[in-house]
Parts: C-alpha cells; sequence; structure tokens
C-alpha cells in the first residue's frame, strides 16, 4: 500500500508527438483512481509509465514516497490486470496465480495458502487445476485479477480489464472490481474509455484528452463542474447537448429562445466580459415537460414549445429529441464526436437536442410539447478555448 | 478483362454439373485415392531399398520387390566392417551437438529479431538470409585451406562449425515466426509479477516457443545428418567420417562386385534415426499452445 505521485511527468516519443504532456496526479494510499478519456489520449501510456513498461522521458514517478523512474517494474512492487488478460497459456489457473510468488522465493505452503485465499475470494477454487484454454472470458478475467491480489502489492494497475467482455458480464465484473478493491483497500489505477465505468468504479477520475490533464475529481463533481468542453461532452451519457448562443445583458440568445439567466450563473459570468458569443451546455434531465412544473418554479427556468421528432420510453424515464437549427462547433466537440463515431452516423447528433422527461410526461412522438429548462444549471463555455465560464468553483480541481 | 466477362456464365454450369454430381462420400473415395497415389511415390524407393537390404548377394539383381530368400548378412556384414560403426557415433555426435548449438543460438537470435529493435536488424537478417542462399560447394576448398592452417580438419568441430553456419539461418527464420505468434502482454505481464528479462524468457517465453523449437530442431538435425558435401571434404579418417561418407566408402569383396546390398542395409539405417528424432518431437508439436493467453 502507498501513495503514487505523478510529479509533472512527460513522455516524447522519437518522433517528437507528446504521450503525455505535463501530467501531475496525487494518488492517496487506497484511492481508487480512473484514468479516462478516448482512445490515444495518453491514459495507457501514464499507466504504463506507472507500471514500468514505459520510459518517463521528464518528470517524477514517486511511489510510497520514492523515486520510481529507473526501477524495473519488478522492483516496482505493483501488480497490473491487462485487457487481453495476459495469462501463461502453458500454466494451470494454480500456476498461474502462484508464478509471482514463486518469483518472489515465497515459500510452498505459504503460496498453497494465498493462492486458495486469493482463488476464495474470486470463486475460482473449482478451476484451480484447469487451464486458461478451457476458461470463459470471465473466469480468466477472475484469474487475472487473482494472479494481481496474491501478491498484496502496493498497487494494482488495470488496463481496462474489462472491455473483453460482453455487456452482461461486465457489469457484474464492474461491481466485482469496486467489492474486491473496498476490501483489499489497495491503490489502484485504472484505464477506461468507458465513461460509465469511469462514474461508477472510481473514488476519483482523471479525464485526458491528447496527453494532457483536463480535468481531476470526483465523479460527482466532474458531471456537476466540467472544467471544459471536453470534460462536459465525455461525462454523462446521453451526452450534455450544446447550443450555440450569445450572451446579451442577463439572458442566454439560443436556438431554444432567450434563456434568463439565474442569479448565481449571473454573478460568475459577470465578471468575464461583456456581449460575445458562447456555447452553452445542458444536461438532458435539466429539462422537464412544462406542464408538470408547478408554477411556483416555473420563473427558475425558461419554457419552449417545440415539436418531438422521437420519443423514446424507458418505462422510468422518456427521452425526447428535438431538431434544433444551430449547431455548436468547436474542437472539442469535434473530437469526442469522432471518438463516439457519431461523426459518421448520417444525421448523428448533428443539431439534435436531448431532452429526459418524466414517465409522467404527455409527450408523443410528432406533436408540439412545452419543455421547461432549468437554467440555474446552464453551463456556459468560451467556444475559443472550451472552457467553462460558469465553473468557478471547478477551479481550484483543475490543473 | 474482356474474357473474364465472357467465360463467367459458363463457370457456373461447369460447377454445379460437376459438384453437384459428387456426393461426400465420393469426395472422400477420391482423397483417398490421391493420398495412396502421393504415399506410393513416396515409399516406394523406401520400401525398395529395404526390399534390397534383405536380399542375398546372388538374387540383389533378379528385380523382385519381395525378396525371394531372405538374409541379415548385409546388416552383419556392416557392422563387421568397424568403420561404418565408428562413422554411425560421429553422426550421432556431431548432428546432435550441431542441433543444440544451432537451436539454442537461434532462439536468442530470433528472439531478439522479432521483439527487440536494434540498429543494423535489416542487415542482419539479409546477411542470415545471404548465407543460406551461398552455394556451399564454392565454401569448401577455402574451409578445406583453412581448416587445415588453423589444425581442424578431420575433427568433430570442423564438420560442427560449418553445420552451424548454414543451419542458422533457417533456424532464425522459423523460430522468429513462432516468436511473433507469441502475445507480447504475457512477457509485460511476467514482468510486472517481478520476473527479470531472463526469467521471463525462459519461463514464459521457451515453454510457447516450445513447438517452434522442436520443429526447428528437427529440421536442422535431418540438414546435419544428411550431410554429404561438407562431410566428404573436409574429413579422411574415421575420427571424424560420419555415416553418409562411410557408406560411400563402401568396397565389396572384390573390386569387381558392388556394394549393393550392404549400401542398402547402411541406407535403411541410417533412416532409423530421423524417424525417432521426428516420432518422439512430434508429441511435443502441439498446435495451439497460446490459445487461452488472450482473448481471440
Amino acid at each position: 500500500m502507498a501513495d503514487i505521485v505523478l510529479d509533472h511527468v512527460y513522455k516524447r516519443y522519437p518522433d517528437g508527438t507528446l504521450g503525455a504532456d505535463d501530467v501531475n496526479i496525487e494518488i492517496a494510499d487506497g484511492e481508487f483512481i480512473i484514468l479516462v478519456g478516448p482512445s490515444g489520449c495518453g491514459k495507457s501510456t501514464t499507466l504504463n509509465m506507472i507500471a514500468g513498461l514505459e520510459d518517463i522521458s521528464d518528470g517524477e514517478l514517486r511511489i510510497g514516497g520514492q523515486r520510481m523512474n529507473e526501477r524495473a517494474p519488478k522492483d516496482r512492487d505493483i501488480a497490473m490486470v491487462f485487457q487481453s488478460y495476459a495469462l501463461y497459456p502453458h500454466m494451470t489457473v494454480r500456476e498461474n496465480m502462484a508464478f509471482p510468488l514463486k518469483l518472489a522465493k515465497v515459500d510452498k505452503a505459504e503460496i498453497d495458502r494465498k493462492v486458495t485465499d486469493a482463488a476464495k475470494i474470486l470463486d475460482l477454487t473449482q478451476h484451480l487445476d484447469r487451464k486458461p484454454a478451457n476458461m470463459s472470458g470471465g473466469q480468466r478475467q477472475r484469474v487475472a485479477m487473482g494472479r494481481a491480489i496474491v501478491r498484496s502489492p502496493k498497487a494494482f494497475l488495470m488496463d481496462e480489464p474489462l472491455s473483453n467482455l460482453d455487456a452482461k458480464l461486465r457489469v457484474q465484473m464492474r461491481t466485482m472490481v469496486s467489492k474486491l478493491q473496498q476490501r483489499l483497500e489497495t491503490t489502484t489505477v485504472y484505464v477506461t474509455h468507458d465513461q460509465t465505468e469511469a462514474m461508477t468504479l472510481g473514488d476519483r477520475i482523471v479525464v485526458m484528452r491528447s496527453g494532457v490533464v483536463q480535468q481531476i475529481g470526483s465523479p460527482q463533481h466532474l458531471y456537476d463542474h466540467p472544467a471544459n468542453l471536453f470534460v462536459a461532452g465525455f461525462i454523462g451519457s446521453p451526452a450534455m447537448n450544446f447550443l450555440p448562443a450569445r450572451l446579451e445583458n442577463d439572458s442566454l440568445r439560443t436556438a431554444l429562445g432567450d434563456l434568463a439567466l439565474s442569479d448565481q450563473v449571473r454573478q460568475t459570468l459577470s465578471s468575464s466580459g461583456a456581449e460575445r458569443d458562447v456555447i452553452v451546455g445542458i444536461r438532458p434531465e435539466h429539462f422537464e415537460d412544462a406542464a408538470l412544473i408547478e408554477e411556483g418554479i416555473r420563473h427558475q427556468g425558461s419554457t419552449f414549445s417545440a415539436q418531438v421528432d422521437v420519443l423514446e420510453s424507458m418505462g422510468s424515464d422518456k427521452f425526447a429529441y428535438f431538431t434544433i437549427e444551430e449547431q455548436a462547433t468547436s474542437d472539442e466537440l469535434a473530437e469526442l464526436a469522432a471518438d463516439a463515431g457519431t461523426a459518421d452516423v448520417p444525421g448523428g447528433d448533428a443539431g439534435q437536442l436531448v431532452t429526459r422527461l418524466s414517465a409522467a410526461s404527455g409527450a408523443s412522438e410528432g406533436q408540439s410539447v412545452d419543455v421547461w429548462v432549468d437554467t440555474s444549471k446552464l453551463q456556459v463555455f468560451d467556444p475559443k478555448n472550451g472552457k467553462n465560464l460558469t465553473a468557478s468553483e471547478a477551479a481550484p480541481a483543475t490543473v | 478483362m474482356a474474357t473474364a466477362v465472357e467465360s463467367r456464365p459458363a463457370a457456373p454450369a461447369k460447377g454445379s454439373s460437376k459438384g453437384a454430381g459428387m456426393s461426400e462420400g465420393q469426395k472422400k473415395t477420391w482423397w483417398a485415392v490421391a493420398d495412396l497415389v502421393v504415399l506410393l511415390y513416396a515409399l516406394v524407393p523406401v520400401l525398395w531399398i529395404l526390399s534390397l537390404s534383405f536380399k542375398t548377394t546372388d538374387t540383389i539383381t533378379d528385380g523382385n520387390f519381395f525378396p525371394r530368400s531372405w538374409t541379415l548378412d548385409n546388416y552383419a556384414q556392416i557392422f563387421q566392417i568397424g568403420l561404418f560403426t565408428a562413422a554411425l557415433r560421429n553422426s550421432i555426435g556431431i548432428a546432435l551437438i550441431s542441433t543444440v548449438l544451432a537451436v539454442v543460438i537461434g532462439t536468442m537470435a530470433a528472439y531478439a529479431i522479432a521483439r527487440l529493435d536494434f540498429p543494423g536488424k535489416k542487415v542482419l537478417v539479409g546477411v542470415s538470409l545471404l548465407i543460406a542462399m551461398f552455394p556451399q560447394i564454392s565454401l569448401v576448398s577455402p574451409l578445406f585451406d583453412i581448416f587445415r592452417g588453423i589444425g581442424i580438419f578431420d575433427t568433430w568441430l570442423g564438420l560442427i562449425l560449418p553445420y552451424i553456419t548454414f543451419a542458422l539461418p533457417l533456424a532464425i527464420y522459423t523460430l522468429s515466426a513462432f516468436f511473433r505468434e507469441i502475445p507480447w502482454e504475457l512477457e509485460k505481464a511476467a514482468k510486472m509479477d517481478g520476473a527479470t528479462p531472463l526469467q521471463a524468457f525462459r519461463s514464459v517465453i521457451v515453454p510457447l516457443a516450445a513447438p517452434g523449437v522442436f520443429t526447428t530442431a528437427i529440421l536442422v538435425f535431418i540438414f546435419c545428418w544428411n550431410d554429404f558435401l561438407f562431410a566428404i571434404s573436409l574429413t579422411s579418417t574415421s575420427r571424424s567420417q560420419t555415416a553418409t561418407v562411410a557408406i560411400a566408402n563402401f568396397t565389396g569383396a572384390s573390386q569387381f562386385a558392388e556394394p549393393t546390398g550392404s549400401i542398402a542395409a547402411a541406407a535403411v539405417l541410417l533412416t532409423i534415426p530421423i524417424i525417432v528424432f521426428v516420432l518422439f518431437f512430434q508429441r511435443r508439436i502441439v498446435a495451439g499452445l497460446t490459445s487461452g493467453a488472450v482473448k481471440g
């Protein structure tokens, strides 16, 4: 058990590209931290640098207060779970799990005891003498976990350990990983590109984009106070809606009509300058069928009416999709769309507004409906650099 | 292009009349016939030699496939000479040592080629290919001179050296193909589990590359065992003459008698170690050993 500190860490490739650009992360002892971002964002590079599988070009990595840059992976006392599991196919499950202990020259009785314990935790006891080839994906995954935990290392590193499992199993294993981490209280660094995994598993999330840390914070903090457009668009499903808007006096002129700013938003914005073009972000759940909003609360937001394109009833909620003419554009949003693959879908997310309405809503496809927006929850972004203009509280958490 | 378009309508008609007409059973029969033809083609000369080796001296030229009168004299004879026993010992020793050395060196070289990026890698691979393609006959005279000069002419070492040289390219090529098949993540996992590079190589990579190593070993052994050119040029006495050379030096009872029977018997004996070697290692060549390491 130990804390892990990345202190101004850089990864420079021979061709000059930066895999990690001034990464600063302090991971507390026993913390479960998630590195998340689209592919190629540097999250795996960062993990490999912690593991020692890739060299650190500049900066310092400390585990338990000691500098690790020059140490070989085997001398760092950390265990890793790979996306492909990387089980040794010529060894049985027992031998696979005993391998790190055997290398550490632990005596036989102790190895047996530890492997049996780990197998019990992971429900692998009856499979101990099987070879990985004869096991299912979920079982192999558990063996990989077992190989990591037998050694009681200082930290666990997990490189997308669940992405090879099918959807249902992934949810089960997610809970298992979470329970396991709580039980062992070992510092864990977990890499994923799946924002749902990131939201549900981690104590804190590190969002990365092209080698640069965008924001570090608890899942809720990132959701409520994204530091920039990229984080806002990446965290949350369905994603936040982004609309181009013009800030005039006390209101935002958007395709949905003029949105009155709440006092709180106005205060933070007033210091940031006068009339200007901005991008406004609204989460789907901050919309509601206006008919269901009590008169007393209605003035806290704005109401617009539009025709429902598609209505998806989930039972607990209804997702209503509207078309909007104008579409917010920025590098960050383009990158997110490309990563999600929506850029390739004809009509994709382009000019679409997603709203989550109560199941009691009377909205129906093709009909016009009055929709209410909670304007106190608006996020306003600078279209030039993507910065969140409303997130003054988020500032200390940003690096 | 035009011909392709024209011939298109004809092709399916032809295919359907033939393909549909043949049942599953008929297909199997045809395959069996084809297999049998290939098998006979390969085995008849071997069986012919076997038959010759059991024939007596006076029936050896009668042209019968099955010997009229059986005898083991030919086998007894070649061991009486003494020369052949020594040659057999030389052959086994030289071939085994060359195989072990070539496989060990080849394994390490192939691993480096498959996994590491180092300057001059392409040159190295190119040069090893060049060696494999070099006509051996052109090297015989220089080697003869050099070996006499440094005093390793007519020694085991004098044969082991050229054997390793020519076996290595083969070993490196076969083995590096096998190494490329082994997922790199296994090595990373071993490193994370606390293994030194050597430990990772020994306890993870080598067991997985075992089928490749054994395949290579068989190929290299056969190459060394069958060699005649180097063996006859670089040896002169029973100290290092190999079995292939010994056979060539067989003499009959008189200078007018061809020692056909003895040659046949020796040839049969010579194939036995190879069959044993292949059968022994074949059990270890288990296909798909790496399945289950990584998903997919």
